[in-house]
């Protein structure tokens, strides 16, 4: 009971060691830390604790969609099966590709940013934490409003790229397909947010000395996608908008009765929809590079390459989008183009695969679960880009559009190109979220089940689509021939989940009882491992100043430390763009309760407006008022800010 | 290269930030860079809003289809409204970076005058289209620029509302004139947003 003399005579009643170690947890992390119990839960603006519920609840939806996946692998396992009617199918495969797309890919990759790229930065917190915590909770409620759609059986059910038409007011009746334009309402609030918050931290907050020529990869990663989103986004926003617009108050922006037209939805979605397939392949790229150096222990090679080829990545992703539109009515002239275009994209990716063989072929590679996922993306990326340069040519690609080849090929760059490094970044970060590492014998397992099982389940999809078989038909008849492929892949597909039970367990398992994994298991060298695991509140006590791009391998690559920054108020050194000088303190806000609140209002309203569109006027009064609450300062916060306050 | 010499390095003294300022103005502060994000958000939703416009356009004869193009006085008064809102806003601005607490607080309030005016003169624009939104996508179209633009005049003035009462009431503290220099760049991009889609609203029908 020697705590100190103060807390003594503050406390003259003996405490139980729980509460001497809540005293000593605040003394040391001030502001930083959260309240004990479920209200600092839910308060709470840590972007760790945010960015794992985040990353978990990405996760959920991603084996929510898998479910339904395994349930459409199940009905197609056998010609002429009645499991699943025609009504009940098309709800599955487009909550699947919706899940898969907007709930899990591009949040999971986000949420990844959010805890790890201040960690790799140096920096404190995630600029705009309340914002942050806000983005999450909206997140977790829009994609919870899609499932409770689908069990209550109006869930959307015109495909993950709700074609109009088909979507719009004259065919798409009911409710279904505006739960799907608010779900993109949703993930859109989220996604931008969370990229203003990205962008911010990475140009502000790195530590002092990590100027941009020093940043992590998976930082460049995120910068790039973050700038995507800004500028790809709004794409869908307005499409979604005006789409559910045309259903509720009687617009005709697709109605070519009254001078709408519905290619105009093809040209808005995909003007989003290709870049966001780049939102979810570069912050995999990113991961690749990050354990690729981890891995081979040595420098990636060709740092400005693969930095200039995310950001010729990031550009030429918005001059793609025509190529989904093959099949329709586009001018020829634009339709070779965007073949060219799609080609030549192929160079930055291809770029960075050299460098990474060259860092591989040069370096001393440790063998281990991490690396066995990325070897695993570089061959089912490859086969997925090569299929891609076939699907860029007009003429195959009109005779094979919307049959199971486009299914096997958007399979093999999505879950190769983003699923299997980030499989790879769980084994590879797991020991920093926990502190623990995952058991090393599961996880091959893990990577050898997942890797057979998906080139069973989706490589016999390229033979099923050039023998004709469409996507999206539920089911087909015993003529066909498709039998024997279809029982293979959905084989595959069973292979597949139970690699991603395996992973589960090895999860739940390790975060029990795992070989206690320390600050930097690995010996990587980026900033994260220079804390402890999992890492404090308010992430470096002190921070640190950098000196080289490789802080941990270098001999100055840490300066020292960052000293004069308080704990209460939280304080960040904020530092200049290019070269992370140090420019000023500023005083973080604090945790509260007006993010969630504020969300559930966003959520009434967005859900109320389904319904009417009145919500849109009345529904927005809560949630002006919870903003306003959630801005307002308190005058002991102002008083803490004024202590310290010094005028430029 | 080993753990325990990065140990040692981080126990050396590299940056002192105790003597640093709390506060920065413009391109140092995270506001700023919150508010640019928010404002290439939104400036990308009016481009496309814009696009949008001129796709529907291509798939008809004659523009505006079966209607008059919209009446030009009241959102012609309205660009001048906006416009001389730019002065108050830009003297809120400099005040603000002076740390003028008075005539940031006059600033506010002329700058909330101009925003009640031009919400009023904005009803009347509504009634002064000669067509609906369910007329035909040309209506469709021009009632979402508006309207997208208006949920911005209606926003930014509800914003500045909010931190003009926190200017008289407190609490305060000399960070707060970060976010009125910031919030005084917002509306400024309101109005700058506007300026195109008054040219597409109400010239380009009369010029195309």
């Amino acid at each position: 009971m020697n705590v100190d003399a103060t807390a003594g005579a503050l406390a003259p009643e003996p405490r139980s060691e729980a509460s001497v170690a809540e005293l000593l947890h605040a003394r040391r992390f001030g502001a930083w830390a959260d309240a004990p119990g479920w209200l600092g839960a839910l308060c709470t603006i840590d972007h760790k604790r945010v960015g794992r519920r985040f990353i978990v609840t990405a996760f959920g939806f991603f084996i929510a969609g898998g479910a339904v996946a395994g349930l459409m692998r199940l009905q197609l396992a056998r010609p002429d099966s009645t499991l699943i009617g025609p009504d009940l199918y098309n709800q599955l495969f487009t909550v699947h590709g919706t899940t898969m797309m907007f709930v899990f890919a591009v949040p999971i990759m986000q949420a990844m940013g959010v805890y790890f790229v201040p960690l790799m930065l140096g920096a404190r917190n995630i600029a705009f934490p309340r914002m942050n915590a806000y983005a999450y909770w909206v997140y977790l409620f829009g994609g919870a409003m899609l499932y409770v759609a689908l069990v209550l059986n109006i869930g959307p059910d015109a495909g993950w790229f709700s074609y109009t038409p088909l979507a719009g007011p004259e065919y798409g009746v009911g409710k279904r397909s505006d739960f799907w334009a608010q779900l993109i309402t949703f993930t859109e609030v989220s996604g931008l947010l969370v990229s203003i918050e990205i962008i911010t931290t990475v140009f502000k907050l790195r530590a002092p000395g990590m100027t941009l020529n020093r940043m992590p990869l998976f930082v460049w990663a995120m910068l790039v996608t973050s700038f995507m989103i800004i500028f790809a986004m709004p794409a869908v926003m307005m499409a979604s908008t005006s789409l559910i617009l045309d259903r509720l108050v009687g617009t005709h922006f697709y109605n070519p009765a009254e001078g709408g037209d519905a290619l105009l939805w093809q040209h808005l979605f995909w003007f989003f929809g290709h870049p966001e397939v780049y939102f979810i392949f570069l912050p995999g790229l990113g991961f690749v590079s990050m354990i690729v150096g981890a891995f081979a222990k040595r420098p990636v090679y060709g740092y400005v390459a693969i930095v200039l080829s995310l950001i010729a990545t990031g550009f030429l992703s918005f001059g793609l989008w025509v190529h989904h539109m093959f099949a329709t009515n586009v001018p020829e002239l634009g339709k070779s183009f965007f073949t060219a275009a799609s080609m030549v994209i192929a160079i930055p990716t291809a770029t960075q695969i050299f460098c990474w063989i060259a860092t591989l072929w040069t370096g001393r590679l440790v063998l281990r679960t991490p690396l066995y996922f990325i070897l695993g993306f570089f061959f089912i990326l490859v086969l997925g880009g090569l299929t891609g340069i076939m699907l860029s040519a007009v003429p195959l690609d009109l005779q094979i559009h919307d049959t199971f080849f486009v299914v096997a090929h958007l399979h093999y760059v999505l879950i190769g190109g983003a699923v299997f490094p980030l499989f790879g970044a769980f084994y590879y970060w797991f020991p920093k979220v926990t502190g623990r590492m995952l058991d090393e014998t599961l996880g091959q397992w893990n990577f050898w089940l997942f890797f057979i099982g998906f080139n069973v389940a989706f490589f016999p999809m390229h033979i099923l689509g050039l023998q004709g078989m469409p996507r999206r038909v539920y089911t087909y008849a015993a003529e066909s021939g498709w039998g024997t492929l279809n029982l293979i892949s959905s084989i595959g597909a069973a292979i597949i989940v139970v690699s991603v039970l395996l992973f589960i367990v090895n999860v739940a398992r390790s975060v029990r009882s795992g070989t206690p994994a320390g600050a930097n298991p690995w010996g990587a060298s980026t900033l994260e491992w220079a804390t402890e695991s999992p890492p404090p509140p308010g992430n470096f006590h002190p921070p640190l100043a950098v000196g080289g791009r490789e802080p941990l391998w270098e001999q100055e690559g840490i300066v020292g430390r960052v000293d004069g920054l308080k704990n209460d108020p939280p304080e960040v050194l904020v530092t200049t763009l290019l070269d992370a000088l140090p420019h000023h303190r500023f005083a973080f806000p604090t945790p509260t309760l007006w993010p969630l609140i504020a969300a559930i209002a966003t959520t009434v309203m967005f859900v109320s407006s389904i319904f009417t569109p009145w919500a849109v006027i009345w529904g927005t009064i809560p949630i002006a008022i919870a903003l306003i609450a959630w801005f307002w300062p308190s005058r002991e916060e102002t008083e803490k800010h004024k202590r310290m306050e010094r005028a430029p | 290269m080993s753990a325990s010499s990065n140990v040692s390095r981080m126990s050396r003294p590299a940056v002192d930030a105790a003597a640093l300022p709390s506060f920065a103005f413009g391109h140092q502060s995270l506001m700023w860079w919150g508010t640019v994000g928010v404002m290439a958000i939104e400036g990308t939703a009016f481009a496309l809003g814009i696009v949008m416009y001129f796709y529907v356009w291509t798939r008809v004869d004659a523009w505006p289809p079966d209607a008059l193009p919209p009446e030009l006085r009241w959102g012609t008064l309205n660009t001048a409204i906006l416009l001389a809102s730019v002065l108050p806003n830009y003297y809120t601005k400099v005040a603000a970076e002076k740390f003028d607490l008075r005539g940031v607080r006059v600033g506010m309030v002329v700058c909330l005058l101009f925003g009640l005016a031009f919400l009023g003169v904005r009803v009347l624009e509504f009634t002064a289209l000669n067509v609906s939104w369910d007329t035909n996508a040309y209506g469709s179209a021009v009632y979402l620029l508006l309207g997208l633009h208006t949920t911005h005049l209606v926003t930014d003035v509800a914003d500045t509302a909010v931190l003009a009462v926190l200017m008289f009431t407190g609490p305060l503290e000399k960070g707060r004139f970060v976010d009125a220099s910031e919030n005084a760049m917002y509306w400024n991009f309101v109005v700058a947003a506007w300026i195109p889609i008054y040219a597409v609203i109400y010239l380009m029908p009369r010029w195309l």
